[in-house]
């Protein structure tokens, strides 16, 4: 066993505490710890992702060396070392920003929360117990309510009480499903479950389908598809802006999950569920992308603008997971990075954009300083986000246009995605020129009667390098992106080709030899035993949902 | 027993839903607390309902009657991570009522106080 797949997960849920409860009077000494642990999270991920990909094999770390499933399993596989090093790389720009624009003291323990952040994240990922998984994504809503009403201020409180009592709400529906989901299996570890499932008639698999389905709105809630995806737009345009931008991976967080969970556990091949979530996944996408696009069309506030577009690219990203095949599940991986870059770079710039002017309104108001160099960033950061060469979005978008090429799919696919990155460029162009072209021939004369603008322009501010380095990077990395598509897309394709060899996971999981050593035979007799009981708990379970349903 | 615990989930989802439509703080606040009830019941009749039963084997093995102790060890998880929860809602919500002076969940159309500027903006 590798005792660094755990890490990411002990790495800040150590370090939280010793910032929020040590360093909460000193904020320099917190914003170092904050800054190095993250770096050290960074090359931990490194190293993981170098791990995954020297083996076709995942890698499972047993807690407490229970063998699974009696036991939790953290399961490090391609999938999830990319989602913990996106996470890492995205957390140090988000993190920079913040201290460097000053962000993390408007509140108390903006960095406790952070790190807290960054463990559920990683722990969300990481885990191959769904019970588990329900725990991790806990502690990752509870950090991100302290984040998103960092600062205070009467809109955030109010934006966060809603996100609150939805993602409140969304934690009973997957409560009712993982007890559903137990009930008719009998094992909450993913790889048993997958086992498990295979063998359930599609007669007697009703209960399967509503836990499978109740899942479903669960990650769709996180990761903002049609009908749920109402609370983004409030929440992300009223947090302060660098945790909108770390919150760009809460979102993926939901993709990664019903990708994990509908390809493992109710994957293709499985008869009782099969179909389940492709002919439910996929209109939906559809409805976000236009969603997401008229919202970018309609807003006249910037942050909200920024937030609808991510709407939009969630909608592309699910639409291509929708297909549930490698090929278009390689698409989705690779503009799933991009589009968590994209989205938190848009944010980024959009916070040193809006620190420089009276409001958020998209009016043309007096230039601010640094005109043309916040043009140019917004203008990079939109055409990346709206899916125009050079940068990634581009070859995000064509990878899933080319996966999405099947007859019954293609026509409504390919006229969603092309009008919706076409009716979001035109969103995008009108607002960056309305915010940057319109307002350079507006003279600020300051005899005006101040209660016409309620708000005074804050004083000219030249923008540090620190200030402006990590939404330069962002964008840079979309760039790289781009650059290196083809080694990128060809570990994303080796990733999606693992995540669809199902029985290598159950393997790895459940028969590895690891399994068999000396010391845990003795739970090993027993083993069997439990597993009859449960079995028969579940033929039991089986005949009643039957007997339902011949009445 | 089974007629009970079904309705008793049935009643209190009910009472929950119906509460955390009323869009107010307070009825939001104990509309998610009886829906947690109602899952916390859930979680415990999914490992099967049993009375009198021990949640271990006995030694030999022999007596297979046993309740299963998984549930009780999730209903436990999720009882107290909906008491934390419940408690940062009632704080948030106590942030917005203070800031807002206003209870209500939804938030008052941002684009509405932007007309009038408009209509100022274009008159000049």
């Amino acid at each position: 066993m590798n005792h660094w797949i755990i890490a990411p997960v002990v790495l800040p849920a150590l370090l939280a505490p010793i910032i929020g409860y040590v360093m909460r009077h000193d904020i320099q000494l917190a914003r170092t710890a904050s800054v190095a642990g993250n770096l050290f999270f960074v090359g931990i991920a490194v190293g993981l992702a170098m791990l995954a990909s020297t083996s076709a094999d995942p890698f499972v770390y047993r807690l407490g060396d229970w063998p699974a499933p009696f036991g939790i399993v953290l399961v490090l596989d391609r999938l999830s070392a990319l989602m913990v090093l996106l996470t890492s790389v995205l957390a140090l720009i988000v993190l920079i920003h913040a201290i460097a624009t000053g962000w993390d003291r408007r509140g108390r323990h903006f960095h406790a929360l952070f790190q807290f952040q960054l463990m559920g994240i990683s722990g969300a990922f990481l885990t191959g117990d769904i019970f588990n998984l329900f725990v991790f994504f806990e502690i990752l809503l509870i950090a991100s309510y302290g984040l998103m009403i960092h600062g205070g201020g009467r809109e955030r409180m109010q934006a966060g009480l809603q996100y609150v009592v939805i993602n409140l709400a969304g934690s009973t529906l997957f409560l009712f499903a993982l007890g559903t989901l137990y009930a008719s299996t009998g094992t909450l570890n993913m790889a048993d479950l997958a086992e498990r499932l295979t063998q359930v008639p599609v007669e007697e698999a009703g209960l399967v389908r509503v836990a499978a389905m109740l899942l479903m709105i669960v990650f769709a809630v996180k990761a903002a598809v049609f009908p749920v995806q109402f609370w983004l737009p409030g929440t992300y345009a009223n947090a302060p802006a660098p945790v909108a931008a770390l919150f760009a991976i809460m979102t993926k967080v939901g993709a990664y999950a019903i990708l994990r969970v509908h390809t493992l556990i109710f994957g293709p091949g499985v008869p009782a569920t099969h179909g389940i979530a492709e002919d439910w996944l996929f209109p939906a996408a559809i409805v976000t992308i236009a969603i997401g696009a008229l919202g970018v069309l309609g807003t006249r506030r910037l942050m909200p603008l920024i937030a609808f577009s991510v709407i939009g690219s969630m909608g592309t990203l699910m639409l291509a997971i929708a297909a549930f095949t490698p090929q278009a599940t390689t698409a989705a991986l690779y503009y799933l990075i991009h589009s968590t870059f994209a989205a938190a770079a848009l944010f980024l710039i959009g916070d040193l954009v809006l620190a420089r002017r009276a409001n958020e309104r998209l009016t043309a108001q007096p230039a601010i300083t640094e005109n043309g160099l916040f043009a140019a960033l917004f203008f990079g950061a939109a055409i990346a986000m709206a899916g125009m060469p050079p940068l990634s979005g581009f070859l995000g978008k064509l990878l899933v246009l080319d996966a999405l090429r099947v007859p019954g799919e293609m026509p409504w696919a390919w006229s969603a995605i092309l009008a919706g990155s076409l009716v979001t460029i035109v969103g995008f162009a009108r607002a960056g020129s309305t915010l940057f072209w319109k307002s350079t021939s507006i003279i600020p004369h300051p005899s005006a009667d101040p209660s016409v603008d309620e708000a005074v322009p804050p004083p000219p501010d030249h923008p540090r390098a620190i200030a402006l380095a990590p939404s330069m990077t962002a964008i840079g990395l979309l760039a790289a992106l781009a650059i290196f598509a083809g080694p990128v897309t060809n570990y994303v394709g080796q990733t999606s080709a693992q995540l669809f060899d199902r029985d290598a996971y159950v393997n790895a999981v459940l028969h590895s030899p690891l399994n068999e050593e000396p010391n845990t035979k003795i739970i090993k007799s027993h083993d069997d035993e439990g597993h009859g009981d449960e079995a028969d708990a579940a033929e039991e379970h089986g005949e009643a949902t039957h007997d339902e349903g011949g009445h | 027993m089974e007629i009970l615990v079904a309705s008793a989930i049935g009643v209190l989802t009910a009472g929950g839903t119906y509460l955390i439509l009323r869009l107010r703080a307070f009825p939001v606040i104990l509309g998610l607390a009886l829906l947690s009830y109602a899952v916390n019941v859930f979680l415990f009749a999914s490992g099967r309902l049993a009375t009198n039963m021990p949640p271990i084997l006995d030694k030999s093995g022999a007596d297979v009657s046993y309740t299963d102790p998984l549930p009780q060890a999730l209903v436990l998880t999720a009882i107290v991570i909906s008491f934390g929860m419940t408690a940062v809602l009632v704080m948030v919500s106590l942030g917005a009522y203070l800031e807002r002076e206003s209870d209500e969940i939804n938030i008052p159309h941002p684009d509405d106080d932007l007309s009038d500027d408009t209509a100022t903006e274009d008159g000049k």
